[in-house]
């Protein structure tokens, strides 16, 4: 794909404007050393999106899901985020705004000290649902994600799929509009990486905009997902059944 | 907050400490040591102001009278004596009082020889004082009276004790500041050891969507707990030991007995129980707030 093609696309988005969900105008990103991590990045993703974003270690990938988080500001240029202005968001609205998110990591951040229901459980304290609500909804999530007999579990009796069954569902319990899952399947063997692919499949074919940075070629090959190509901070590629451009 | 959400961070706040055991301990050690120097300190700073001002009490501006003043006039003095804000009270001498207590004194025996009273012009008030500072003002106030010849008093005594009492005030609040800078550091780094522990448990939070009061909350419960604990052991063991080592110090030095007036440890621990336990919970406050800022910019 051409920049010409990626401009197009963009300005087809532009033009469906109203489901746009997250849109990224001209985002760069500098940190106090070495070269921009983002330069002059535009992205549209529609609502209901199944997206993989891939590149190479320095691409930007992360500095863009930090950005998404609002974990970082951008040095320029405009992010919104389900109508959030990420630039202009005051400090107290960023909690409200990331309700709206769930997010996946590589090494699943479970809390080791607790146990499955309680893990997944924290992240509906933490938006104060009630206890009665709490009780009706974790046994729920953790079925969907099949953990329902291991809720007693502690972290360290799981697999790394179990595991990160456990962080997906802690990611879903909220129902946010969007997951954010950051190299889902970087610490798991083949099987269990096809396995939670499937799940964030299923997740998206729920209504969830899923956002899926990966370095797994097979699984973006295999997927025939919308891929973004990123690369030294700039995307290369914007494919809407695209696979995995190689370096070279 | 919901009701829920608010017993959710108290048992967060409990569970923490028991779920970082070592660190509570470590905080509780360190709050314990630095409220029992305190503790020490204040039991020290009062029984020694306790004693000053005992002493203090002693020193007495005596004033003698014109020769042939009436008793009415004496009476019209000690009035005007009475209204003065820093005299504590006074007692009247007459003659023959005075008298028979020189005998008393220095004569003994030989007093015999005297068939009148030689001091037939030492009637006089002897005047004590709130606070021996005001001396000289009182000196001065009482030199103007009429019906006074002369004002005696102490001024090496009455010098010395304010000066005494005035540094070891300042030495005592030199010390208790500097224990309670160093409380507050050690503290700080106790939970920042503590914090680093759990910061990946912020994190989550923070990308989940908690509120900074959210995150805050448990760890600061944590803290003013882990304060009041550190704040009780050092009075349980002040408390104990306070009256043996009185009893220690007044066996050893019984020529002091009389000179050392100490307060009894319900006195003490009236002022310094509250105040150990709001310094814990301060410091327990202050330490975990200051140290989770930090790790919520998220």
């Amino acid at each position: 794909m051409t920049k010409g093609d990626v401009k197009s696309r963009r300005r087809k988005r532009q033009a469906s404007g109203s489901d746009e969900i997250i849109t990224l105008t001209n985002v760069s990103k500098a940190y106090a050393t070495g070269a921009p991590a983002l330069n002059g990045v535009d992205l549209h993703i529609n609502k209901g999106e199944f997206v993989f974003i891939v590149g190479d270690s320095g691409s930007g990938k992360s500095t863009m899901i930090k950005l998404l988080l609002r974990e970082l500001v951008p040095t320029s240029g405009d992010i919104q985020v389900m109508g959030y202005d990420l630039v202009r968001i005051r400090h107290r609205k960023i909690p409200k705004f990331r309700r709206n998110l769930g997010i996946v990591f590589q090494d699943f951040r479970l809390l080791k000290d607790r146990n499955v229901y309680e893990n997944v459980a924290f992240a509906q304290r933490i938006v104060q649902v009630s206890n009665k609500e709490i009780k009706r909804n974790v046994p729920s999530i953790l079925a969907t994600v099949g953990l329902a007999g291991k809720y007693k579990a502690k972290p360290r009796q799981l697999s790394g799929g179990e595991q990160q069954r456990v962080a997906i569902a802690r990611a879903l319990v909220n129902r946010p509009a969007i997951l954010l899952a950051d190299e889902p399947t970087g610490n798991l063997d083949p099987k269990n990486s096809w396995e939670i692919m499937k799940l964030l499949e299923q997740i998206n074919e729920n209504g969830t905009t899923v956002l899926v940075v990966t370095h797994n070629r097979e699984i973006v090959n295999a997927m025939q997902k919308r891929v973004v190509t990123m690369k030294k901070g700039v995307i290369v590629s914007d494919e809407e059944k695209g696979g995995y451009i190689d370096e070279d | 907050m919901r009701i829920s959400t608010f017993f959710y961070t108290i048992k967060q706040g409990i569970i923490n400490i028991f779920r970082n055991k070592w660190f509570s301990l470590a905080s509780i050690a360190t709050i314990g040591a630095c409220l029992f120097l305190f503790g020490l300190f204040y039991a020290i700073l009062t029984n020694f102001q306790h004693i000053v001002k005992t002493a203090e009490g002693g020193v007495a501006v005596t004033v003698f009278f014109d020769e042939g003043i009436s008793q009415e006039r004496i009476e019209e003095i000690g009035v005007l004596i009475d209204r003065r804000t820093e005299v504590s009270g006074k007692t009247f001498i007459s003659a023959d009082e005075a008298w028979e207590s020189f005998k008393e004194e220095y004569l003994g025996e030989y007093a015999d020889g005297f068939l009148e009273n030689p001091l037939a012009n030492s009637a006089n008030f002897q005047i004590y004082m709130n606070d021996v500072s005001m001396q000289p003002a009182l000196v001065t106030y009482l030199e103007g009276l009429e019906g006074i010849r002369e004002v005696y008093r102490s001024e090496i005594t009455a010098s010395a004790l304010t000066g005494m009492n005035a540094l070891v005030a300042y030495v005592s609040v030199g010390i208790i500041a500097i224990l309670f800078a160093v409380s507050i550091f050690l503290i700080s780094n106790t939970v920042t050891i503590g914090i680093s522990v759990r910061k990946e448990e912020i994190t989550i939070m923070k990308y989940i969507g908690a509120t900074d009061f959210f995150v805050r909350s448990p760890f600061v419960i944590e803290g003013m707990m882990i304060g009041v604990i550190g704040s009780l052991f050092p009075m349980v063991i002040i408390y104990v030991l306070y009256n043996q080592v009185i009893e220690y110090i007044m066996q050893r030095f019984t020529m002091l007995s009389s000179l050392l007036a100490f307060l009894p440890v319900e006195s003490i621990f009236s002022t310094l129980l509250p105040v150990s336990i709001a310094m814990g919970v301060g410091i327990g406050f202050l330490g975990s707030i200051t140290t989770v800022r930090k790790h919520l910019k998220v």
